[in-house]
């Protein structure tokens, strides 16, 4: 099958076939990064610039990795919205990045939408590495692949995910992504943390984690931005963190062989206890991780049309 | 200077007109109009008079546009008070009101005097200027509403920014009656909308977009309802999006309140679901809302609870466009678009030409107490002629006005303005 899309901006834009590809694709490339010499040539003088308007430690690292791995030359730019408010804007720096001829661009951005401006101006494939609390594609993908690599399967699995819904980019491109593989999605967190009208995605919608987790396959735990607290969309970390964390206690209420996931990073006994996200025998945390240069990987190979 | 408008379909609400007849025009003012009236002016009049066929047209009182953003002074990248005039009546309006929002905001007397300079030397449109309600609208203390009023505004607005503390809206209303000015509230609890981008619904969630809650504008409709009944003043509710804001209000008119109200094309054109592609065209404050709010629209204007259609003209540079949508401007350059999308309601039964006109012309002449919106003899020949067959394309570049910030851009239309007379004067022709 050949890849057809010019960029990656969301899961919402992903077929099954696609995806599909995608995850056979990653699957294969896993070998590479057990390697003595964890490199091949596929990508040689292909160029991918990762332009990232927000801090990001994991993302932006594995997409370099992906890159190089593959032998492509990548080059990092950090920059801040707040010098884009005043400054230059989104659009003449692409331009700009534009006429550096680079193959694939990644971007992440604090506002939503930002990568579907240079998708719409740009000759070069975009990848979209989390916009706002709209899409993290890549972040879904490598959910997926894991869920697959563990449950050897997705359709006909429940997945809870739980914690900040509202401004989760993460929760939105799994509920994409793992609704068109068949999984059936569950979603807990306070009602100021549901965003109105999501259950018009196809999802079931509880207020409190124990009936969400209930005989879940999989169980995503996202990450509760601290700052958030100063907009009264809850009271403190203590209340949150005695009622919407995951623990030894509620798991039990999940399937025996649940898996626990998290996008990371953790803040660490507030939505996910110590002892279960170091519990190898049902956290698969860093699996996630491995799998993301894999994802990343095999998106680089197929934008630059690696399959044809 | 005596000009004839001949064979047209003369549609006048406010003396309930609605006759195939000539128009005649002279020194400004409307003097007759009669069917066949060419044929006994023919034989005794002078030939100085220029007669118009307008055949299959349609003549009304020139159409007022209550809601403008002319930018003018400081924001002139965005528009002047003259490209602004001149995008008024190529639309087909013959007078508009400005509001408070330019740089510096017009809260006194020198401003809405540099505003009323500017609109005469355009002399185009009739631009009529509306002052803020309170100083530099920040929303603590009154202008000075006497003085605004004698240097020519013809109503109070904070447009843009609500009048958050009630009890300064109330002095507002108050104050303001004594002078029989007219308020015109932007009804958005900001503490409810604070930091939100479009309606807040499925398509916010799905965006991932901060969303303006309806009950953003609801709450505040409802106290300015109740501050009206209270202080037994009036009130006129600007740019209505919502089906709550529509049912407090038809309840208020039921029981006799003296409330008046307004919306805007792109509220019975649009809905959120245009937003999907992020294009910061249809970003607008307040936002397009669902498609059961814009049904509510429709039904409000049909039962007269909306009295007046307004575009809120709000006229954007490329620089506050092509951004992030988060970082966009508000607003729609509406002047030139605003009849062919409001022809539309009769094209679908909503209302019938002389509501429409009504809506128009009529009303906001009626609501700003403006000498304005009819074809009585003796008035103001402010007149505009439409085409109601003439197929057109919405080309931005084709704008009279500097703000080329439309989501129209390229739609068919039906319908539109092909002479605008201003003071018995042609100012725009586009046959």
């Amino acid at each position: 099958m050949k890849f057809e899309k010019k960029d990656i901006l969301g899961m919402k834009d992903l077929s099954v076939e696609e995806i599909n590809l995608i995850l056979e694709t990653a699957e294969s490339f896993l070998e590479i990064s057990t390697r003595e010499i964890k490199k091949v040539p596929t990508l040689r003088g292909k160029s991918v610039i990762n332009l990232f308007y927000e801090a990001s430690t994991r993302t932006r690292t594995s997409f370099e990795i992906a890159g190089k791995r593959l032998s492509a030359d990548t080059i990092n730019i950090s920059a801040s919205t707040s010098s884009v408010v005043k400054g230059e804007t989104l659009i003449d720096t692409a331009r700009n990045l534009e006429a550096m001829n680079p193959d694939v661009i990644v971007i992440r951005h604090s506002a939503a939408g930002a990568p579907h401006i240079l998708a719409k101006l740009l000759r070069q494939s975009i990848i979209n590495a989390g916009d706002g609390a709209h899409e993290h594609p890549t972040q879904a993908l490598l959910d997926m692949m894991t869920i697959k690599e563990k449950k050897g399967k997705i359709a006909g699995l429940k997945v809870a995910i739980v914690g900040d819904i509202m401004h989760s980019r993460v929760a939105r491109s799994n509920i994409y992504g793992l609704s068109k593989m068949g999984a059936k999605i569950v979603l807990a967190g306070p009602a100021t943390m549901l965003p109105r009208n999501i259950e018009q995605m196809g999802v079931a919608v509880h207020t409190k984690l124990e009936d969400a987790i209930a005989d879940a396959d999989v169980v995503m735990m996202l990450r509760i931005q601290l700052e958030r607290q100063n907009q009264s969309i809850f009271p403190s970390l203590r209340e949150y963190s005695q009622h919407y964390c995951l623990n030894r206690n509620n798991i039990k209420l999940a399937k025996k062989d649940v898996i626990v996931m998290h996008p990371g990073p953790m803040n660490r006994g507030v939505e996910i206890s110590p002892d279960i996200a170091d519990d190898p025998s049902c956290s698969v945390i860093l699996d996630q991780v491995n799998n993301g240069v894999a994802v990343r990987m095999a998106l680089l190979y197929l934008l630059t049309g690696g399959n044809e | 200077m005596k000009l004839l408008l001949a064979g047209a379909r003369v549609i006048d609400p406010s003396q309930k007109m609605d006759v195939v007849a000539d128009v005649l025009l002279e020194n400004g003012k409307i003097t007759q109009i009669a069917p066949s009236l060419a044929k006994t002016l023919d034989t005794k009049s002078s030939g100085k008079m220029k007669t118009i066929d307008l055949a299959s047209m349609i003549v009304v009182p020139g159409l007022i546009d209550m809601h403008t953003h002319l930018r003018e002074p400081g924001l002139e990248y965005k528009e002047t008070i003259a490209s602004g005039a001149a995008a008024a009546v190529a639309g087909g309006f013959t007078s508009v009101a400005c509001m408070p929002n330019s740089s510096p905001i017009n809260d006194n007397r020198s401003i809405t005097e540099f505003i009323k300079r500017k609109a005469a030397e355009a002399a185009l449109a009739n631009v009529y200027p509306i002052g803020a309600i309170s100083k530099d609208s920040a929303g603590s203390q009154l202008t000075e509403f006497w003085d605004l009023k004698e240097a020519g505004i013809v109503a109070l607005s904070d447009d843009g920014k609500p009048v958050m503390d009630a009890a300064l809206m109330r002095r507002a209303l108050e104050y303001a009656s004594s002078l029989g000015l007219p308020v015109i509230s932007h009804c958005e609890d900001t503490n409810l909308s604070g930091g939100g981008l479009i309606n807040e619904g499925y398509y916010s969630t799905i965006l991932g977009l901060r969303g303006i809650p309806s009950i953003a504008e609801e709450a505040m409709v409802a106290r300015d309802i109740l501050i009206v009944e209270f202080t037994k003043t009036s009130v006129h509710i600007a740019h209505v999006s919502t089906a709550g804001s529509v049912r407090l209000i038809r309840e208020a008119k039921k029981r006799g309140l003296s409330i008046s109200a307004e919306t805007a094309p792109h509220y019975f054109t649009l809905t959120d679901e245009s937003l999907q592609g992020y294009d910061t065209n249809f970003k607008i404050n307040p936002p397009l809302r669902s498609i059961d709010d814009l049904a509510a629209i429709k039904e409000g204007l049909a039962d007269g609870t909306l009295d007046a259609i307004a575009c809120d003209h709000a006229p954007h540079g490329r620089t506050d466009k092509e951004v992030e949508f988060e970082y966009a401007a508000c607003g729609i350059s509406g002047l030139e678009t605003s009849l062919g999308l409001s022809l539309q309601l009769i094209k679908n039964g909503v209302l019938s030409w002389p509501e429409l006109i009504t809506k128009m012309s009529t009303n906001p002449a009626r609501i700003l107490n403006l000498p304005k919106g009819t074809l009585k003899s003796g008035a103001d020949a402010d007149i505009t002629v439409i085409d109601p067959q003439l197929k057109w394309t919405v080309d931005v570049k084709a704008f009279r006005s500097r703000g080329k910030n439309s989501p129209f851009h390229g739609r068919e239309m039906l319908g539109r303005a092909v002479l605008t007379i201003v003071g018995g004067e042609i100012k725009y022709d586009g046959r």
